[in-house]
């Protein structure tokens, strides 16, 4: 696996076409890292000039931020913006929505304004460019519904890109009733991750997780680690970890073939 | 019709629509007491919207059954009242059907105001059955209780009275009927009057006129008191709308001028007390109405508490305190309350009350998961997300009243830049391993 950084880069005269920002999740949760490994794997097969922040990456602030602590969230943005706009990034790929929506949509006000893309819509333009190119592999023939991660969806309107990805898979895309528009949130967004739910009759991701467990899948996709997490935990409490499997997009393709 | 028919029409008109506008400018104030937002951008952008959503209703058929019947009642409502300007007149000048010289347009329109009248009323029926028979969920949830329900249907009562009496009106009006045009509906209606005498027609024909108008003006002036309110706030609500995308929330100003001047090399710490003493320093957050926008206090007054929002939230729907319709109807309970405060003291006096606290519970907006699937619901364009965060704003930057999990999460990204307690120089370990 190759993974350069961008002082190293720098170090070397070198500009990448993009930055993977890996986010908090991606770069400490033992299920995302393999997310982030995954994706790694795609760029470095699709031969994509990336590099990432490492050390010098620091939480985007969106937790924060929907937790109402807007100081912290813009330290937080101000701090990454100066990292950033000194290594003279333009592009930044990330797998995770809620890093994605800050960077697109909060950062520019505050003096960082960059191309802001999600990996599933990298990928997806990788593959239109021919660049990688995705067969089933072990999934095929497999029944797969893709969870729609808020931050994703109904925040910035991706619903089409991971689902093109998951479609080129050869296997059998199935919906859950509430989806794209009307898809019920893991649970995770507004800082939720980080804390109990408060009382009520049920946990949200079980909610979630019996839509998916409807339409009898074998696999739930995400493109997003909280929702992972959710999912995961939530086909764990419904006792289904024999027969339902949670993947990233990334993880489907690198998987697939593989890598 | 002698003229104290016309005069007493006349003051009946002065009065319904005297006291409707005095609320009107009511409303408005309390809508002005909130803070200033600009959205007065891209206006082509919010025509559209208006046009689409509060005039095409498109939001409405996303829930086709429900969708269509308020389409049915909507168009109905707009088109027969071209009939009450020929009530108004024929009511002022004493006149006899003033529109009926157009002919075959005459005709054909009061026909098409007797269909839409009769789909109404179906219409409103089988709303009634949804409410009452049905049980629909949402309209049965914990704030539906009291006013609320009551408010419901006091609207349902009204629309099929005053359908009712349209058509009974053009039943008993024998000169409408010998015209035998234009009596779509009516002229089936006229066997149950067959034994009433030609002047007990005419009494009945006159009291349905009556009771008709007055209860268009009643109707007009209960407006104020009730949810129904959004016929006509949605039209300025979806124009004022938020057009950013969802996911994208404000950055509050005053907090970038205060991070730009901690994160300024060159900024003279003692220079950053402000120059004018008296300026009291903004609050961060809301805590009571007056700390919102005057969009977010025009979205509470255009709420009509159909629910879909709450039907639609996680935290809803898995037992949670939170309903983003309650966190609506109580900001307007809270800013009616100020508004009254006002009228009674000529300016607000402190009540000891606001609401945060008072209103809102802060488990009701801890419980948000900020995933916008109310925002996407409303079919006006109602934001009640930004009323969650404007609250969680006050409470952790006024307050320092965050939840102790969250405490432990913001001081984990103060201290090592994420939200877990990892050490930031292992953020590239997971290559390694």
């Amino acid at each position: 696996m190759n993974v350069p950084t961008m002082a190293e880069m720098m170090a070397q005269g070198k500009q990448p076409e993009v930055l993977f920002w890996v986010g908090c999740a991606g770069s400490f949760d033992d299920r995302a890292k393999k997310i982030t490994k995954a994706f790694v794997k795609i760029l470095n097969k699709a031969n994509v000039d990336f590099a990432v922040l490492g050390t010098e990456e620091s939480c985007s602030g969106d937790p924060a931020k929907r937790a109402g602590n807007e100081f912290l969230f813009q330290m937080q943005a101000m701090t990454n913006i100066e990292v950033l706009n000194a290594y003279e990034v333009k592009k930044i790929v990330t797998a995770c929505p809620h890093c994605y929506n800050t960077f697109k949509n909060e950062y520019p006000e505050l003096g960082g304004a960059y191309e802001v893309v999600h990996h599933t819509e990298l990928l997806k333009s990788l593959l239109d460019e021919g660049r990688i190119t995705i067969e089933g592999g072990k999934f095929s023939g497999k029944k797969i519904t893709f969870h729609d991660p808020c931050y994703l969806g109904r925040a910035n309107n991706i619903y089409e890109a991971p689902r093109e990805l998951i479609k080129k898979l050869d296997v059998e895309l199935v919906e859950m009733k509430r989806c794209k528009t009307e898809g019920l949130c893991c649970g995770a967004g507004g800082a939720q991750m980080f804390k109990d739910a408060e009382k009520g009759t049920k946990e949200i991701n079980v909610e979630r997780t019996e839509d998916a467990i409807e339409v009898k899948p074998d696999i739930i996709a995400t493109g997003c680690p909280f929702c992972n997490t959710m999912m995961t935990d939530g086909v764990k409490t419904t006792d289904k970890e024999d027969e339902i499997e949670v993947l990233d997009i990334a993880e489907l393709i690198a998987n697939a073939e593989d890598l | 019709m002698n003229y104290i028919d016309n005069v007493a029409f006349a003051i009946l008109l002065v009065l319904g629509i005297g006291f409707f506008v005095k609320n009107i400018r009511k409303i408005t104030r309390n809508i002005k007491l909130g803070k200033d937002i600009d959205r007065m951008d891209n206006a082509n952008a919010r025509w559209k919207n208006m046009a689409m959503i509060a005039l095409g209703q498109s939001k409405m058929v996303k829930r086709p059954i429900a969708g269509v019947l308020h389409i049915i009642v909507y168009v109905g409502f707009i088109i027969i009242n071209i009939e009450v300007l020929e009530i108004l007149i024929d009511g002022l000048f004493g006149t006899y059907r003033v529109l009926s010289f157009l002919g075959g347009i005459y005709n054909f329109l009061i026909g098409s105001f007797e269909v839409l009248a009769f789909l109404v009323l179906i219409s409103v029926i089988i709303f009634w059955l949804r409410r009452m028979v049905l049980r629909i969920p949402r309209f049965w949830d914990k704030e539906m209780k009291g006013f609320p329900k009551n408010d419901a249907l006091n609207i349902l009562y009204f629309e099929m009275v005053l359908m009712l009496l349209f058509l009974i009106m053009n039943t008993t009006d024998v000169q409408f009927q010998e015209m035998n045009s234009g009596n779509l509906i009516s002229q089936f209606l006229v066997p149950i009057f067959e034994s009433f005498s030609l002047e007990s027609l005419h009494t009945i024909e006159r009291v349905a006129w009556w009771i008709h108008i007055t209860g268009i003006l009643v109707f007009l002036n209960y407006l104020y008191y009730s949810k129904h309110l959004h016929i006509l706030l949605a039209f300025p609500n979806t124009f004022y709308a938020n057009l950013n995308v969802k996911g994208k929330l404000d950055n509050l100003e005053a907090v970038t001028n205060e991070v730009k001047l901690m994160m300024d090399p060159d900024a003279d710490p003692y220079a950053a007390t402000p120059e004018d003493e008296s300026e009291t320093p903004g609050k961060f957050g809301a805590s009571d109405v007056t700390d919102l926008n005057w969009v977010q206090l025009m979205n509470a007054y255009t709420c009509t508490e159909c629910g879909r929002c709450t039907s639609s939230c996680p935290a809803s729907q898995t037992g949670k305190e939170l309903s983003p319709r309650a966190i609506m109807m109580k900001t307007r309970d809270r800013l009616e309350e100020v508004g009254r405060n006002i009228n009674k003291n000529g300016k607000f006096v402190d009540d000891g009350k606001q609401l945060l606290n008072d209103y809102i519970t802060p488990e009701e907006i801890w419980a948000c998961t900020s995933c916008n699937a109310c925002v996407e619901e409303c079919p006006v364009s109602i934001d009640p997300l930004s009323i969650i965060i404007d609250l969680r704003r006050f409470l952790v930057m006024e307050q320092s009243a965050a939840p102790q999990e969250l405490n432990i999460m913001m001081t984990n990204i103060e201290n090592n830049g994420a939200p877990w307690q990892y050490n930031q120089m292992d953020r590239l370990n997971w290559k390694d391993k």
